[in-house]
């Protein structure tokens, strides 16, 4: 008896999944908004085990009581939550069957970035034969990783291959209550990498290229979770230098890394998304939260960033120096022209005694965009000798954009040394004379020099990228100075 | 090869060249002399084509082809070097990185392929034994940090790069000891070709000890107001400017 009313009561509430909301459950995307059912539906259509449904209600419940933040130097007009779809299936048909339909304005660009044509493929959304070479390409890769034990996959599959790790780590550097948009993010994140480096590892390969051509469509939330273990090394790339026109206006990302001890991490990352048109109209929203931890002693973690596209960008890789001796890097270059609006910088928590942090800043502005680095460096009072170094450099093309810099200093413990340094300069007008009297035109003259300015950060960059990067900056300043 | 015809230059609505003719041929050297603000510095921006002068007259033809019609970096590309009285700095921008990309950018003009990086670093060392230059030099950021006779030196290993038709050299003799003027009048010799033509521009006397002028003129307020042979620098040097202004007034 007891036993058919409780198949009674699955059928009932199983029917309730099944034909209740959940009967779209065949649907390809969520209807608009954002309730409790959306992300059930979410969590269900990911098949997720139940931890991370809750995880996502709760962060989703007190997502409703933030408000969105306002202090950033930026402008855009209200997003409308209730209004944007959170889930929609990824494409699984091609857009184009040959490159001769993707837009000629978006092969130029790639041809001008250099990026081998099955990649300019796999980006534009072409489909691609089988023999391709991405294919065999992400099955030696992979296989070289698991040789090594290195987990590397997308979040999803981490989440059921792998739960104990992502139940361990998740939410861990930045939780849910972190802020409005790490929020949101936690309660409806579509999906995004976990790597996990094991203990005394050095990851045999850099994690890049093969997310590069897995880029392009993990949609508008995603979430990146690298773990390494002690003793381990890892050099992570994500984004991509190609322009990425997405349907998605709103970008709200989370990054955590964890290293304990005596693990280093390299993350460096290219964002390119689509900026919108000159007015700035239909670009990118890219509010991103980035963090973290040097858990263990000696533990290093470095963030090298290159940024040059979205409509707004709002993103501040940060780092907590936890251990004793660990090291925190910031590198970044953060172009905008046109209407752009970029607000970027970091955050070096130092909380053990002996860490040292270095923070590179190099904004470029042109057009009438507006750049702003925002820093924070804090040193807790048991961070005995802590040290950090700040330089922060602003460049101006043309006389109708802004840069902006708001350095924040927090010192807690007397025997700390801060510095921070500031230039602002302009592409001078002799500078580019004589480069044009040496033959290099106007533009090519422009890249030079940007090029030379950013020449610190971009040496950061992993080989491959660093090419790719330097001609990325001179395609996003075409045009600037008339 | 060069021909200037009563050309006439303002900046802001003030006359600054007033009616100066002038022809270069293949295989001279011309040495401009004058006093401060007689216009050299202006003339020699004006065929390099800066745009912040007013061309009010006149007309400069360059190889058969009427220099206005070309953008300053053709003219880099059709064989004009300046060397530059005040070489600025380019921050991160190594010599070497700096020379591929001009060398590239006027083979490419030229309808040629780029150099490859081989054939760059070959030449590249070739140019530097040429010139006297210090090997590290090129390892450096264009002119970022350079004492003045190395921003000197440096224009005129660059001019060895970029094998000119036409070089201007504007004061690159002016603050430099006695070493480096050397170097750099060694540099111009060295590079002379029947089929190339040099001008240079000083205030003193003292470089022509090491580069021979055939031809020296006398700009004074806008025009040259006297040509003669290398004899003329050295009675300059004697008599001084006042001596040209008197004769001709």
């Amino acid at each position: 008896m007891e036993n058919e009313s409780n198949k009674i009561l699955e059928e009932v509430t199983g029917s309730e999944y099944k034909y209740g909301f959940y009967t779209d459950i065949e649907m390809d995307q969520a209807p608009p908004g954002l309730t409790e059912d959306t992300i059930r539906f979410i969590s269900a259509k990911k098949n997720e085990p139940e931890f991370m449904l809750e995880f996502r209600l709760k962060a989703f419940r007190h997502w409703q009581t933030l408000k969105e933040p306002e202090w950033a130097h930026v402008k855009y007009p209200r997003i409308k939550y209730q209004e944007l779809i959170y889930y929609s299936a990824p494409l699984k048909r091609a857009k184009h069957d040959s490159l001769d339909e993707v837009d000629p304005e978006l092969l130029e660009t790639f041809e001008k970035l250099g990026i081998p044509l099955n990649e300019q493929k796999a980006l534009a959304g072409v489909a691609v034969d089988a023999v391709m070479d991405s294919v065999s390409v992400g099955s030696t890769f992979k296989k070289t990783l698991e040789e090594q034990g290195v987990i590397f996959c997308s979040f999803s599959e981490a989440l059921q291959k792998h739960p104990e790790l992502i139940k361990k780590y998740m939410g861990s550097v930045v939780p849910y209550r972190d802020n409005f948009f790490a929020a949101l993010n936690s309660a409806v994140f579509s999906d995004g990498s976990f790597a996990y480096i094991p203990k005394g590892v050095r990851c045999p390969l850099e994690l890049s290229t093969y997310f590069r051509i897995n880029a392009a469509n993990t949609g508008q939330f995603e979430r990146t979770l690298i773990v390494a273990e002690e003793g381990s090394y890892v050099s992570y790339m994500e984004g991509c230098t190609a322009p990425v026109r997405d349907e998605h206006q709103l970008h709200a990302a989370i990054v955590e890394i964890i290293a304990h001890k005596d693990a280093e991490v390299k993350y460096s990352t290219v964002q390119n998304w689509w900026p919108g048109d000159k007015e700035g109209k239909g670009g990118v929203y890219n509010f991103v939260t980035k963090r973290g931890i040097c858990e263990g002693e000696n533990a290093k973690i470095s963030w090298t960033q290159v940024e040059t596209g979205s409509a707004v960008t709002w993103k501040y890789p940060s780092l907590v120096l936890k251990g004793d001796n660990s090291t925190g890097e910031f590198y970044s270059v953060a172009v905008t022209n046109n209407k752009q609006q970029a607000d970027t910088g970091t955050k070096m928590i130092h909380l053990g005694k002996n860490t040292r942090s270095t923070i590179i800043s190099k904004g470029i502005s042109a057009g009438r965009s507006n750049n702003s680095y925002r820093g924070l460096v804090k040193t807790s009072r048991n961070a005995e000798n802590a040290r950090n170094f700040s330089q922060c450099d602003s460049l101006l093309l043309g006389d109708q954009c802004g840069a902006h810099t708001f350095p924040y200093l927090d010192v807690g413990n007397k025997s700390s040394i801060v510095e921070h340094e500031a230039t602002t300069s302009k592409i001078s007008e002799d500078q580019l004379f004589y480069c044009l009297q040496r033959g290099i035109d106007m533009e090519g003259a422009i890249g030079l020099i940007v090029n030379g300015y950013a020449k610190e950060v971009l040496s950061k960059l992993p080989m491959e990228f660093a090419v790719e990067a330097q001609k990325l900056l001179s395609i996003s300043l075409e045009g600037s100075v008339g | 090869m060069l021909s200037i015809k009563n050309l006439s230059v303002s900046i802001h609505g003030k006359p600054i060249i007033k009616g100066l003719s002038l022809d270069v041929n293949a295989g001279e050297i011309h040495a401009i002399m004058g006093p401060n603000g007689s216009g050299k510095s202006t003339l020699a921006s004006v065929i390099a084509g800066r745009e912040t002068f007013d061309v009010d007259e006149g007309e400069i033809t360059y190889m058969g082809k009427n220099l206005f019609d070309l953008p300053a970096e053709s003219r880099a590309r059709e064989g004009i070097f300046l060397g530059f009285q005040y070489p600025v700095e380019i921050p991160g921008v190594s010599i070497a990185n700096f020379m591929r990309t001009a060398i590239n950018e006027k083979r490419k003009y030229l309808g040629l392929d780029p150099l490859t990086g081989a054939e760059f670093l070959k030449l590249m060392e070739e140019r530097k034994k040429m010139v006297d230059i210090q090997s590290k030099l090129t390892n450096r950021s264009v002119n970022e940090g350079f004492s003045g006779g190395e921003k000197k030196k440096n224009e005129i290993f660059q001019m060895a790069m970029l094998e000119p038709r036409l070089a201007i050299l504007d004061e690159t003799d002016s603050g430099l000891d006695i070493d480096a003027l050397k170097v750099v009048a060694n540099g111009v010799n060295k590079l002379r070709r029947k089929d190339n033509a040099t001008v240079v521009i000083t205030h003193y006397q003292r470089l022509l000890d090491y580069i021979v002028p055939d031809f020296v003129h006398v700009l004074y307020d806008g025009r040259i107001i006297k040509s003669g042979d290398k004899s003329l620098a050295f009675e300059l040097e004697e008599k001084g400017y006042d001596w040209v202004k008197k004769e001709t007034a």
